[in-house]
């Protein structure tokens, strides 16, 4: 079942266009990775699903509505985590929680406890204090208390640590355990990696790339690391070979998923000592799409 | 030791003086340049030693002896005199401010960044940021008192001479000086930036008011506030220098208090007990309207004792305004008298178009929050979740609205409620509410406008002000600078009735609040149109 779904979603402000055609669907129960550098257009995406900015074209739909029209309806069951959380300084972090939780409708006391003590996060404090990390955790709680549907979250661990950070993830799997979807964009690769299902990638307000991790690895191929009794002077030339680099005087290297088992016969016959292999990390996915296309990002 | 805590203390004050080389010159500036217009404006006003004497006798009533302190020399009231007794403890309070907020600046507000800390770790003593920062405050406050004294003796004006002058300006920097140190040892007693100026403004206004209360009541009690000692001192009439001496020693007394806190205390601690904040929120905070208004709750109320306060001091002036327009020449000349009413009642309208005006700033500042709320990125939590963006202008705008009601009715009523008490055969309260009242369709309609700027222009809200301030030189200063009258009509003030020379005009009224409500409408209609952001 589709809970989120953009068709052909373009925003424009004045000429420039930050989102051009861009398509995500998001099934119930599924953990959504959007991925790209600052600036590519996540934000400007989310802004556009919250109905806070109207797309300049394309349909924009959360369970079946109207992102623009029926925006009110919709946050009913979304929740969302921004990117910069800025709060109100002069609030503490336990009164903005209530807020939160409040505007959106939901009433859950126990669940708020427990995110506050997981998450360890001192309620009692006021807004200026905290710092960019406790300000997630707020927006974290408020967002994880409520019983929604769907989670928009815009970056929400790039100012947790590492102990915190995993604390997320666990709140994540529970979340997609009870059947619940979350969009979640990130420039942290290995948390999209490890939570997502599905991964879009978004470079210059176009989305590049997307599908199943396992859908992105088969267009690439996978990693070899080949250490043999003689040399390999000729692999380079060898169909489907690419971006060979010694290490420890083994040579590392990409083989596309077709030419796989021409390749392993060639390196055979020079004896192999040692072999690895592994699929590519979304950091190497990602990086052959950015790589030699400058800096990548829309601004 | 000395070395241990002191170190560095010079190359820290040319640092606080690098960092404030506009923002100090600026302020002395200032404060030297509104004393000397002052003085030069009295003179114009004042002609003569006749309208001076018919200034003084308003004098002697306790509203004014509470406001500017107790007069003196006012049998001989000379412009020297008046000059420092009307002036010298308004502008004292002033530079009382410039050292509260200098002094917090440069010591909490830098430890809550954390920029004490990076001092700290240079090789630099203990104490050698709060002693920096008294050092520059003494040295700023004693280039203003010498720089005021001498440009007031420069002015050439016979009741000024150099040893009055020179002690005006010591009153002034004496009263940086132990408010500067007032302020150091607050910063050492709050946890922050912010109570720490909250606890120094407090101590500031209450050494205002002890004085008032002492100055009218008991001379004992006004000895407890500072700047009790330094209306004592008498400026142009009698020279006494001896209270401004002791305000200074009190100020090395209470930097070295100051210091001495400083030396036991950790960085980033204070003395006080932090208040822990609240866990859970109030139902009260629990929606946008109690988020709007919460965020704005402080400077509301504020806003409401200062439009009450401002009411009350034209009031206060009421009783002894009959007697003054009698003698002086200049003012028979503007007020042409009318039939059947009193000079004061003339006098109604144009105080109440001053005060509805200024009340009109607290009233545009409440609707212009939701714009403020945008730019800080703060819009779209609210947003984000099932608030309609109707709901959410709407909550402001009618914190708008209510602020219209209340700033309105308070400046009225102060006018009115202190004008029945000082004059002897009383005022018309009623009145003077009614005239005030008769503003509010004008106010709505200004923030008709402020609407319709929020929904269809954002960018550009900040117009507002700009018209706001057009319509008090129009209304104020146009029948000064004899505009036509189609002028006054560009304005939504230029439509009021002027209570109490004027019926209250109905249909003006109606037409004006329909053009507010179309205004709000169409604003609405933008807001819900366009994007929300930056």
């Amino acid at each position: 079942m589709t809970i989120l779904k953009t068709a052909g979603l373009t925003k424009k402000f004045g000429d420039f266009a930050a989102l051009d055609g861009v398509d995500i669907e998001v099934g119930k129960g599924e953990v959504y990775g959007f991925i790209g550098p600052n600036g590519a257009g996540k934000s400007t995406t989310i802004r556009v699903l919250l109905g806070i900015l109207k797309a300049t074209e394309g349909q924009a739909t959360i369970f079946g509505k109207d992102v623009w029209k029926d925006a009110v309806g919709i946050h009913k069951r979304v929740a969302y985590v921004p990117g910069d959380v800025n709060l109100w300084p002069n609030l503490t972090g336990g009164e903005v929680i209530d807020l939160f939780i409040k505007l959106r409708g939901g009433n859950n006391k126990s669940r708020r406890e427990e995110l506050i003590r997981r998450f360890d996060l001192d309620p009692s404090k006021k807004c200026r204090t905290y710092s960019k990390g406790n300000r997630q955790k707020v927006a974290l709680v408020a967002a994880l208390s409520s019983d929604a549907d769907l989670y928009i979250l815009d970056e929400p661990t790039s100012g947790l640590d590492p102990l915190m950070e995993r604390v997320f993830q666990e709140c994540v799997r529970e979340a997609k355990a009870e059947g619940k979807s979350i969009l979640l964009s990130s420039h942290i690769l290995s948390e999209v990696e490890q939570l997502c299902d599905k991964v879009a990638i978004i470079r210059q307000g176009k989305i590049i790339e997307k599908g199943t991790l396992k859908e992105l690895r088969h267009l690439t191929g996978t990693m070899l690391l080949v250490e043999t009794k003689e040399p390999m002077p000729n692999l380079a030339e060898v169909k489907g070979v690419q971006g060979i680099e010694q290490k420890d005087g083994a040579l590392s290297f990409q083989v596309d998923q077709e030419e796989l088992d021409h390749v392993v016969r060639y390196v055979s016959g020079f004896g192999i000592i040692r072999m690895e292999s592994a699929p590519p990390t979304l950091e190497e996915l990602f990086m052959r799409h950015y790589e030699g296309t400058g800096t990548g990002g829309a601004l | 030791m000395t070395n241990q805590l002191f170190s560095g203390t010079g190359s820290l004050s040319r640092f606080i003086l690098r960092r404030d080389r506009i923002r100090i010159p600026i302020w002395i500036l200032s404060f030297v340049f509104a004393t000397v217009a002052t003085a030069v404006a009295f003179i114009g006003l004042y002609e003569n030693a006749q309208e001076r004497q018919a200034i003084a006798s308003t004098m002697g009533n306790p509203a004014m002896t509470a406001m500017v302190g107790p007069g003196y020399g006012l049998a001989n009231y000379t412009s020297g005199a008046m000059m420092a007794h009307q002036m010298l403890l308004m502008t004292a309070v002033v530079v009382g401010l410039m050292s509260v907020l200098l002094v917090i600046r440069h010591t909490r507000t830098d430890e809550e960044e954390g920029r004490i800390e990076m001092v700290r770790s240079l090789p630099v003593g203990r104490l050698s940021n709060v002693a920096a920062t008294l050092l520059v405050l003494f040295l700023v406050n004693i280039v203003l008192a010498i720089l005021t004294g001498v440009s007031l003796y420069a002015l050439n004006i016979e009741s000024m001479e150099l040893e009055g002058s020179l002690l005006y300006g010591a009153a002034l920097g004496a009263t940086g000086m132990i408010f500067a140190s007032l302020t150091a040892v607050c910063a050492q007693l709050s946890h922050n930036a912010r109570s720490a100026m909250g606890l120094s403004i407090g101590i500031l206004l209450l050494a205002y008011i002890v004085r008032a209360i002492g100055d009218v009541g008991s001379e004992a009690v006004a000895w407890l506030s500072p700047l009790g000692w330094i209306v004592r001192s008498e400026v142009y009439v009698n020279n006494i220098w001896w209270p401004v001496l002791m305000t200074v020693g009190a100020a090395v007394v209470f930097g070295g208090l100051a210091m001495y806190l400083n030396s036991i205390r950790d960085l980033g601690a204070g003395f006080l007990p932090a208040r822990a904040g609240k866990i859970h929120a109030s139902p009260l905070l629990l929606s946008p309207f109690g988020l709007a208004f919460r965020l704005q709750r402080t400077g509301f109320i504020a806003w409401a004792i200062s439009m009450y306060v401002l009411g009350a001091s034209y009031g206060s002036v009421m009783g002894d305004m009959e007697s003054f327009f009698a003698d002086v020449d200049l003012m028979q000349d503007l007020l042409v008298p009318m039939e059947g009413f009193s000079l004061v009642e003339q006098f109604v309208p144009t105080l109440m178009a001053v005060m509805t005006i200024i009340a009109t700033i607290p009233v545009l500042m409440a609707v212009l929050k939701v714009r403020g709320e945008e730019k800080n990125d703060r819009i779209e939590h609210v947003l984000g979740r099932a608030v309609s963006r109707n709901r959410l202008l709407g909550s402001y705008l009618l914190i708008s609205l209510i602020a219209s009601f209340v700033m309105i009715s308070l400046a009225g009523l102060g006018l009115g409620t202190v004008a029945d008490a000082v004059m002897e055969e009383g005022f018309d309260i009623g009145m003077a509410y009614q005239a005030a009242l008769a503003y509010l369709p004008a106010v709505w309609a200004m923030i008709g406008v402020a609407v319709l700027l929020i929904g269809w222009l954002p960018k550009l809200t900040g117009f507002i002000w700009l018209y706001l301030s057009f319509s008090f030189f129009v209304i104020y200063l146009g029948s000064l600078f004899q505009l036509p009258e189609w002028v006054e009509k560009t304005t939504p003030f230029g439509y009021v009735s002027a209570i109490p020379l004027e019926q209250f005009d109905w249909l003006q009224a109606i037409v004006l609040t329909t053009v507010a409500i179309l205004l709000i409408v169409i604003g609405f209609v933008g807001y819900n149109k366009r994007d929300i952001g930056k």
